[in-house]
Order: structure tokens, then sequence, then C-alpha cells
């Protein structure tokens, strides 16, 4: 049977409540969202906290609205609220698109995108989205908020810029501007859908119908959710064919440690990376 | 030594007030507090669906809850489905359609396609098999659980007085 080590649990009403329970309990104590990263790893006891504070009830964290040059998510916005959002569907497709490709239908309802970007699985999906929407990433801890730009978020294997005594309350993303497509692709694992690669994609064109701005991230392949720049140079600037965006794509993992594991070799992840990276870019163009 | 909490859960209609660890999981909760076996434990890693019951009126896999997350929270589970005695449309149709062969992961499959049929009563073959995606069925008899959500969908549009129960 598989159970978690003990622990004494603290339902948190408010972020600053759920901020002093982090400051009275350090390194002792973890963040409860929906839980559908943390409970798995708790189960395995790859983690063994000894205080879990659950913020998962605070509602007030849980929402999707409009600004003058953004739109906003809550932390705790189900994928499910994601993937059903109108709005997110009209200004960032490739988000509800990549969301309704994680787990399944119950793992939506309870999995949020601030547990997610938090947990930080380079196999997770919405890193990579984060990242290819230069999200802009509001934490909270005792001195006040501040905002991580999703470039300097992702530090490495399930770490991130957040520090011990912080939450993640909010994404901020700004609104594109010209005329700009997206979309996410992944060679899924058939039993979790993992990402064995995954790749998120925004391209914006200019006038002379050449790449003025793209904006691509690849998940599930590197050790870390990566921005792949060499494919983003080989982009910008360019009219993009097929040839050309074989070319771009043919870079997107260069000089970064690969994930290794019994799902595919440095290998088949190099080139699955570079396949679902050119399906993400051409569904991106097509949505200009 | 960690301390035991006091949750207060309402299930298929009946509200439980119990003293639990705060590591026990929902579905150990309701199998082994509350002696509702209906709910299994497949992989017990959030991918087989032999575990699925209704949280608040959405469908979750309750080896990967805990029951204090349950708190103040309404479940409701296979037993709940239809009255004592009775079957639910959904249930009707597994029947009629042969959905099931061991019956191992139909009381998951039975709770995923409630929430199916609840947000979408007439869901074409390709909403089915994307609605049950979080259901495996080792007997393979995914063609005849299509078949038999198809059948419910049918019974529940047809049938004037579709149950709808409690903790939903």
């Amino acid at each position: 049977m598989s159970v978690p080590a003990a622990f004494d649990y603290h339902p948190a009403t408010s972020v600053d409540e759920a901020i002093a329970l982090l400051q009275q309990y350090g390194d002792e104590a973890k963040l409860l969202a929906g839980g559908h990263s943390l409970i798995p790893a708790m189960k395995l006891r790859l983690s063994q906290p000894e205080h879990l504070i659950d913020i998962g009830k605070i509602s007030s964290l849980s929402y999707i609205r409009e600004e003058q040059d953004h739109i906003v998510i809550g932390g705790l916005t189900t994928y499910v609220q994601i993937e059903q959002s109108d709005l997110l569907r009209k200004h960032f497709p490739l988000l509800p698109e990549a969301t309704s490709m994680v787990g399944d239908q119950q793992v939506r309802n309870r999995g949020t995108i601030g547990g997610s970007i938090a947990h930080s699985d380079p196999a997770a999906d919405l890193p990579g989205v984060v990242l290819a929407l230069k999200a802009e990433i509001v934490v909270q801890g005792p001195q006040g908020k501040r905002t991580i730009p999703a470039d300097d978020f992702f530090v490495d294997t399930f770490t991130t810029a957040l520090a011990p005594d912080e939450i993640l309350i909010e994404f901020r993303l700004p609104k594109a501007t010209g005329s700009t497509g997206s979309a996410y692709d992944k060679l899924a694992n058939k039993a979790s859908h993992y990402a064995i690669a995954g790749c998120a994609a925004v391209i914006t064109r200019g006038q002379d119908g050449s790449c003025s701005a793209a904006s691509i991230a690849i998940t599930g392949a590197t050790v870390r959710t990566i921005r792949a720049r060499a494919v983003e140079n080989a982009l910008v600037g360019k009219q993009l064919s097929e040839t050309v965006i074989a070319e771009a794509v043919s870079h997107a993992t260069d000089g970064e440690d690969m994930i290794v594991d019994i799902h595919g070799s440095e290998e088949y992840r190099r080139k699955m990376a570079a396949v679902v990276a050119r399906r993400a870019i051409m569904r991106a163009l097509e949505r200009i | 030594m960690t301390t035991k909490r006091s949750i207060t859960v309402t299930v298929n209609g009946q509200q439980h007030q119990t003293e639990v660890e705060p590591r026990m999981l929902l579905v150990h909760y309701l199998r082994e507090v509350l002696d509702l076996t209906g709910t299994h434990i497949g992989c017990n890693t959030s991918q087989c669906g032999a575990c699925v019951v209704m949280l608040n009126g959405e469908a979750i896999k309750s080896c990967t809850v805990l029951a204090v997350q349950a708190d103040g929270g309404e479940v409701l589970t296979i037993e709940g489905l239809a009255p004592e005695g009775g079957l639910h449309p959904i249930q009707e149709g597994f029947w009629e359609k042969h959905g099931l062969q061991c019956g191992f992961c139909t009381p998951g499959m039975i709770m995923a396609s409630y929430q199916l049929l609840k947000n979408n009563p007439h869901p074409t073959e390709t909403e089915i098999r994307r609605g049950l995606e979080g259901n495996i069925c080792r007997c393979t008899g995914y063609q005849n659980i299509v078949k038999a959500v198809q059948d419910a969908s049918e019974r529940m549009s047809t049938s004037a007085e579709t149950p709808v129960p409690a903790g939903d």
C-alpha cells in the first residue's frame, strides 16, 4: 500500500496565513494546491514534508481575467478552467491546447497552473507554455509581492526561483501584438501523458510576411524547460518556408542536457524535440 | 506523531464526521472507514481510474486526494448513483451492452462516464473515448464500454426521470 509518510495538516484560508505558516515551519513544510504532483511524490516517499499547508481552498487565487495589456491567471486556476476559457482561446490558443493534453479529465479537474509551474517538472506541459508566452510570474512572500520573468524562473530540474517562504499567486501574460499565432505539440507517454518531448511556439509575422518574432520553448526532452534560442534566431527575419523551419528545429536542443530514461534515449529525444517543434511552429503559423 | 483531524464529508447524501490521520487518502477513507468498497484501488498512481468518484460535482481520482481535502465537501460514489435496489441508466447501459468483463474498472468507468454525460449529454464516439482516457480496462473491453455510454446517453435523454443523486 502506497501512502504518504505522516505529516501535520494546516488548511490556510488566506495567502497571508499560508506565508506565516511557511515562515513558521520553514524547510519542513510544503504547499499543497491541487496535489496532483505533490501527493504522488509523497506516496512514493520522494517527498516527506512534516507539515503540509493546504492553499487549495483559497478561492481568491482562482481566476482568469483581462486587463489592458495582459491576461492574468490566478495561481490556483485549474487545468479545466484554463481549457474551457474563451478568453484564453482567443488570446493564447496554445495555453488551452497544452492544458487539454495534461493527464486526463480527472487530473485536469484537480491540477492547477500554479502548482505545475512551482513544481517545475521538466516533463510537464505548462512550464514550456509559460516560458513561450513570456509570462510575468507574481509571487508573494513576507516582504510582499515581486514579479519574476518566466525566463528567470526555471532554474533546474524541479528547481525554480521561488523562495521557500513565497507563494506563486499570479501569471501575467502580455497580450500579443501584430500578427501572432501560437501552438503546443508533444509526443506523450501513453500511460502518464507526460511529454517525452514537447514544444510551445509563439510566432509573429511582420508586414513583409517574414518572421518578426519567435518564442520557442522545449519541454520533456531537456532536464529543465528551456527557450530554444538557436531555433528562434534561425527563424527571425526569414520567410518561414518548410526548409527554413526544418533547418531551424534541428537546433532545438543544441548544447542542452537531455533527459535519458526508459522512455527515450538522448538521441531519440533530440530528434523528437525537433519533430514536435516543427509541428508546433507550423500550426502556430496556420493560426496567424 | 501527527495530529488527527476531524473531517465532515457528505457521502452519497449522508453526512459523516470522522477523525482521520491527515495522510489518509480519500479512497482509503471511503473503503476502510465508510466500508464503501465499490470504489476500487488499481494502479494507485492516478493513471488507471479505478478509484474515480465525484467530489463537489467533479470526477476525481480518489487515490490522489487526501481525505482531509474533502473536508466540508460532497462525495458521490458508485453506491450512491441509484437508489437502493435500482440501477442508474449508465449502470443499465453497461449491463445491456456488456460494458464489462472482469468488472474491476467498472465503478471508475461509470463514474467517469457520469461526469462525461453530465457535461455533454450526447457525446460522439471520439468524445467518449477522450472522456474516458483516464480509465484503463485491462480486459480491453473498450468497444463495449463505448457502446454502453452511447446506450446510457440515449436512456438518459429519453428518460423523464433521470435520477439526480444527492451529493452532486
